[in-house]
């Protein structure tokens, strides 16, 4: 395998990695936050338990997002170097925006909340929480806008041999990214909302700690309903707009290959690349494509035979990857609604507890899904239309990469085991009250 | 000054400040081992930075961002050139994180004796290897017309290269002995003393040494010659170390720890100041080296950057000014029988 390959492996590996941890940590945060208010208010000690049981799990999840982020900040340079060099003047400033702005507050309070129990009065202890959580999302807002100017440059021009910043506003205000940061961070909520659910689940089934997982439930329950809708909404204005700005991406995640009005959609296909066509396609359903990209089911929706060979995205991956996502997220709303008839008699629905425990790793796939999606359906670009993934990487040995890669894996590996198992070892004890 | 100048040594104050911060837990990771003879005393050691070192951490970030912001060529060529031993930092500084949390989680003799490799390990490498490369960029580095390294990993390993690493080595432990020594009480606050007066000799031998292997073989002192106000940093940075020496003999922990900090920016400004305006000096060919003229972002970008630096930079060190005052004080065997304590 050569530069190119090893280093988007290494890059796909590191990155979906870390996101196993990150939406947790956005959406456990508030809930934490939330809970530890209500004890400074009320002063009753099932919510300081409360905060305290979760904020475990909460800490060992953070601890390896912090420390597997680091990483991908310094790839962009080990192994993406002409990318860096070409765009440094935006991209490298967002990231550094994000670190001076969001990432500091975070990590320093983290320090704060952990050795802070006994020197903070319980609502100081709280905001700590409440800042937490508002530099994690203040985090997420950066490199969201730093990923959509990857997938939508606005604000350049080209000059001096690389993209330089003309308009500041235009690349942090635009589209792109308030949507797909909408997207993100909605469906992080939804994750951490099934966790704390399945979790909950657990120890209900087991009938243990009833009043305090049924607190907890209800919580996230409340959480998981609003998310699952607002995403599944929400997605649907991403995907119009993803349609104008990336025609490429959204013929590859349908396999739609002929330009076409009144664009049927598709339920299930499975294409053939190099015949520029599907072996098997079931459930076609005239004008739903054209609707589901312009809200009109006579637009006409541009083929992959409209791009050339090498500018299309490779089709499987963006097909099934969308699939999966906007399947799982069908779900969601399905098991939360249920939920929300099943909310005061949570206890005598054992089907149902034992449904939402074993959905806990639902959303982790979807939410994945949802970035391969983004990231393999961007490519051959690495910044849309104006610079090619291969010719991003550095000038560098392959062996050198190989290295890497082998070593990320391992350490990653055995990491995500120790961390899982603690996670699972502290989610399964009955809190102490 | 003009804008890449200011930018310049911004760079060079954001990446002291981090050795300076996370310099000590470096250097408390390093005498673990050495210090930490039974469980207590280690954890007393790890729970010293406790709630501090995640923050400290950050200021590499920040230092790595930076560079990619306001000097993208730098940023690109440096961390290509450097793959390897970037790479082993990062991982080592990924298992000393992971280490510090979840250690205490488990109460086994073998899940613990992991971890405490890993913080050994995780401190140890990043201290020798940026040493390392600070010295082999005070140096120059073998890149080319392109910006290509036309080097390896092991090139790095020259003796400059490897007094460099040294010096880092020496002084974190001398920093973190110094930490401990004020954080800690009984028999380990004899012991984290006792190292820092050890240390301290091999500290001011291996500095002499690293400043005049610097006159051999690197072109810093050039920026001093031609200015030689600026020997000025020279003198404070021996001063401070004199000082710190001073302020052990008198038990005042927290001065020699004041100075000891002083004497890691010192250092760095030591060879920012000798290498400006070059950040990547070529040793090939002068003409090819990266400096804050050839490598620096559009105007635009080094402006906004800067308002931005000068909005949070200020208010980073207020807050984390903060959490140092709050966690002041030794730390102690009762601290650790909080459930949260690592």
């Amino acid at each position: 395998m050569d530069t190119v390959m090893l280093s988007r492996l290494q890059f796909a590996t590191a990155t979906m990695f870390h996101f196993l941890f990150v939406p947790l940590t956005l959406g456990l945060s508030i809930m934490i936050a939330i809970m530890e208010t209500k004890y400074a208010r009320t002063g009753d000690k099932m919510y300081l338990s409360m905060a305290k049981f979760w904020g475990k799990i909460f800490l060992i999840n953070f601890g390896l997002g912090i420390v597997t982020g680091i990483t991908l900040e310094f790839q962009f340079g080990t192994n993406w170097s002409r990318y860096s060099a070409f765009v440094g003047d935006i991209f490298g400033s967002l990231l550094a925006i994000e670190a001076s702005a969001a990432f500091f507050l975070e990590s320093t309070l983290i320090g704060v909340w952990i050795f802070g129990w006994r020197k903070l009065s319980p609502k100081a202890h709280a905001a700590v929480m409440w800042l937490i959580a508002g530099a994690s999302t203040l985090s997420a807002v950066w490199i969201i806008i730093a990923n959509s100017w990857m997938q939508h440059p606005v604000g350049y021009v080209l000059r001096n041999g690389r993209a330089e910043l003309s308009d500041f506003s235009a690349v942090i205000f635009q589209k792109f990214a308030i949507l797909q940061f909408l997207h993100t961070v909605s469906g992080a909520y939804i994750v951490s909302s099934f966790f704390v659910m399945g979790v909950s689940a657990y120890h209900l089934l087991k009938k243990q700690s009833i009043e305090f997982f049924t607190k907890s439930f209800r919580i996230a329950l409340l959480f998981g309903l609003l998310f699952s809708v607002f995403t599944a909404l929400e997605g649907d204005m991403h995907g119009v707009h993803v349609t104008e700005v990336q025609p490429a991406k959204l013929a590859a995640m349908e396999a739609h290959w002929e330009t076409a009005t009144r664009a049927p959609l598709t339920l299930f296909a499975i294409p053939d690349e190099k015949n520029e066509k599907n072996i098997i396609e079931i459930g076609s359903i005239p004008g739903l494509l054209s609707f589901l990209g312009y809200h009109d089911i006579n637009a006409e929706v541009k083929g992959l035979k409209a791009f050339p060979k090498d500018e299309r995205p490779p089709v499987l991956i963006s097909l099934f990857s969308f699939r999966t996502m906007v399947g799982l997220g069908t779900l969601f709303i399905l098991l939360t609604v249920i939920g929300w008839f099943k909310r005061n008699k949570l206890v005598e629905s054992p089907l149902y507890l034992k449904m939402m425990l074993y959905s806990i790793p639902l959303p982790y796939i979807a939410i994945e899904a949802g970035w391969v999606l983004a990231e393999v359906g961007r490519q051959p670009w690495i910044v849309y239309g104006i610079m090619k993934t291969s010719d991003a990487v550095s000038p560098i040995a392959s062996s050198q990469v190989l290295v890497s890669l082998i070593a990320f894996i391992l350490v990653y590996g055995l990491l995500g085991i120790a961390g899982f198992y603690l996670i699972i070892k502290n989610a399964k004890k009955n809190p102490a009250l | 000054m003009d804008l890449q100048g200011i930018w310049f040594f911004l760079w060079g104050l954001l990446w002291a400040v981090f050795f300076m911060t996370d310099g000590f837990d470096f250097g408390i990771g390093v005498l673990y081992p050495f210090l930490g003879k039974n469980d207590t005393d280690k954890r007393i050691m790890i729970n010293s930075v406790g709630p501090l070192w995640n923050g400290n951490e950050v200021w590499l970030i920040t230092a790595g961002g930076v560079t990619f912001a306001a000097f993208p060529l730098l940023y690109s060529v440096m961390f290509s050139s450097l793959y390897s031993g970037l790479m082993l930092i990062l991982f080592a500084l990924i298992l000393r994180g992971v280490a510090f949390e979840f250690r205490s989680k488990i109460d086994t003799k073998s899940w613990r004796n992991v971890w405490d490799i890993s913080i050994f390990a995780g401190s140890v490498l990043p201290a020798v290897l940026f040493g390392v490369t600070f010295a082999n960029i005070f140096k120059g580095l073998p890149i080319n017309k392109s910006g290509i390294y036309e080097g390896s990993f092991f090139g790095l390993l020259n003796l400059y290269g490897i007094l460099g690493g040294l010096l880092f080595l020496i002084l974190f432990m001398f920093h973190g002995a110094l930490w401990l020594s004020l954080k800690t009480e009984g028999d380990l606050n004899q012991k984290a003393l006792s190292a820092s007066l050890k240390i301290w000799p091999i500290l001011l031998i291996s500095a002499v040494i690293f400043l005049a292997a610097s006159w051999f073989y690197t072109k810093l002192y050039d920026n001093y010659i031609s200015n030689p106000v600026l020997f000025l940093d020279i003198l404070l940075t021996v001063a401070a170390l004199l000082a710190a020496r001073y302020f052990i003999k008198n038990k005042e922990f927290l001065k020699a720890w004041i100075s000891s900090s002083v004497v890691i920016i010192g250092s760095v400004f030591f060879g920012i100041i000798g290498l400006y305006p070059n950040m990547l000096p070529s040793s090939i060919n002068p003409e090819f080296s990266i400096t804050a003229y050839n490598a620096s972002s559009s105007h635009l970008t080094l402006k906004i950057m800067l308002v931005v630096v000068i909005i949070f930079i200020p208010a980073v060190i207020a807050y984390q000014a903060w959490a140092y005052y709050l966690f002041r004080g030794k730390v102690t065997k009762e601290d650790l029988a909080y459930d949260e304590s690592y």
